[in-house]
């Protein structure tokens, strides 16, 4: 960090090779495009390294690098889209359960099936379909496993709406991927 | 999930799913899905989803957009090749 504050290069090429991977893919599924994923990264790290006298290390380096990210990504977005991202849909409020519709068994899926691109692409599908909202806390904690703590101070939000995000969205993926999954006996899908 | 008691423990079901709901909260889930059909589809494709999401392999960056990386700033002089 130091080094980092001291303008060291190295340390700076340190930092890349460590975080970017991570902050490419959280700007790959919020972006949902390659080339607008790859500026939302590099502005990361300019903005990092520039600003980096303003990190006060009460968060880890992982986790104020992956604020920064997601803020950039919904400046985007909100600059793209304003009538899909709007302030009204920052202040939704948090309550209203997903109830489960899909009742119905899934097909055994062979340990080799995720081998398979169309089911990796079902499933990335999945993830950018995902409302805003719960895309973000997803990516963070289930699939970056960035401590609950962690995504609620990138994220900008509670503890507990991190934990209800996580969940609402582990179910609106359950709902979505149901139809793909199901079992060949529920007549429902089972692959497209 | 019609039920009232569906509803009530649906909150709980993702720590249920993955291990890490309080001894109580297990207990009442295990009650209830004993007599649900629903609710143990629920749990089960839950549980799948999770496992499907923690396996999935994850996007790589493209070389060509680390390349650019390290050119806005300035870094490429030190930027390690893949491979």
């Amino acid at each position: 960090m130091e080094r980092i504050r001291a303008g060291d290069k190295n340390a700076c090429a340190e930092c890349i090779e460590i975080h970017s991977p991570g902050i490419y893919r959280l700007a790959l599924r919020l972006m949902r495009h390659e080339a607008e994923a790859e500026e939302v990264v590099q502005e990361t790290f300019l903005s990092a390294f520039k600003g980096i006298d303003r990190f006060d290390g009460r968060s880890d380096l992982r986790t104020w690098l992956f604020r920064i990210a997601y803020n950039a990504a919904m400046m985007r977005l909100r600059r793209a889209r304003p009538e899909e991202v709007s302030v009204e849909e920052a202040a939704e409020p948090e309550e209203g359960a997903l109830v489960p519709r899909a009742l119905f068994a899934w097909k055994d899926l062979p340990e080799e099936e995720l081998e398979k691109a169309e089911v990796r692409e079902e499933l990335e599908r999945a993830i950018r379909d995902l409302p805003e909202k719960l895309r973000a806390v997803f990516v963070m904690r289930e699939l970056e496993n960035i401590p609950t703590d962690g995504t609620a101070s990138a994220l900008g939000i509670s503890e507990d709406v991190v934990k209800t995000r996580l969940h609402r969205a582990r179910l609106w993926l359950r709902e979505r991927l149901a139809a793909y999954f199901a079992s060949p006996a529920d007549g429902a899908g089972g692959g497209r | 999930m019609n039920h009232e008691s569906c509803r009530t423990l649906l909150e709980g079901l993702s720590l249920f799913a993955e291990g890490e709901a309080p001894p109580e909260l297990c207990a009442e889930i295990e009650r209830h899905m004993a007599g649900c059909d629903n609710c143990r589809i629920v749990v089960d494709t839950l549980r799948r989803t999770i496992d499907l999401y923690h396996r999935l392999p994850q996007p790589a960056m493209p070389e060509e957009a680390r390349e650019k990386l390290y050119k806005s700033l300035d870094l490429t002089d030190l930027m390690k090749k893949e491979g």
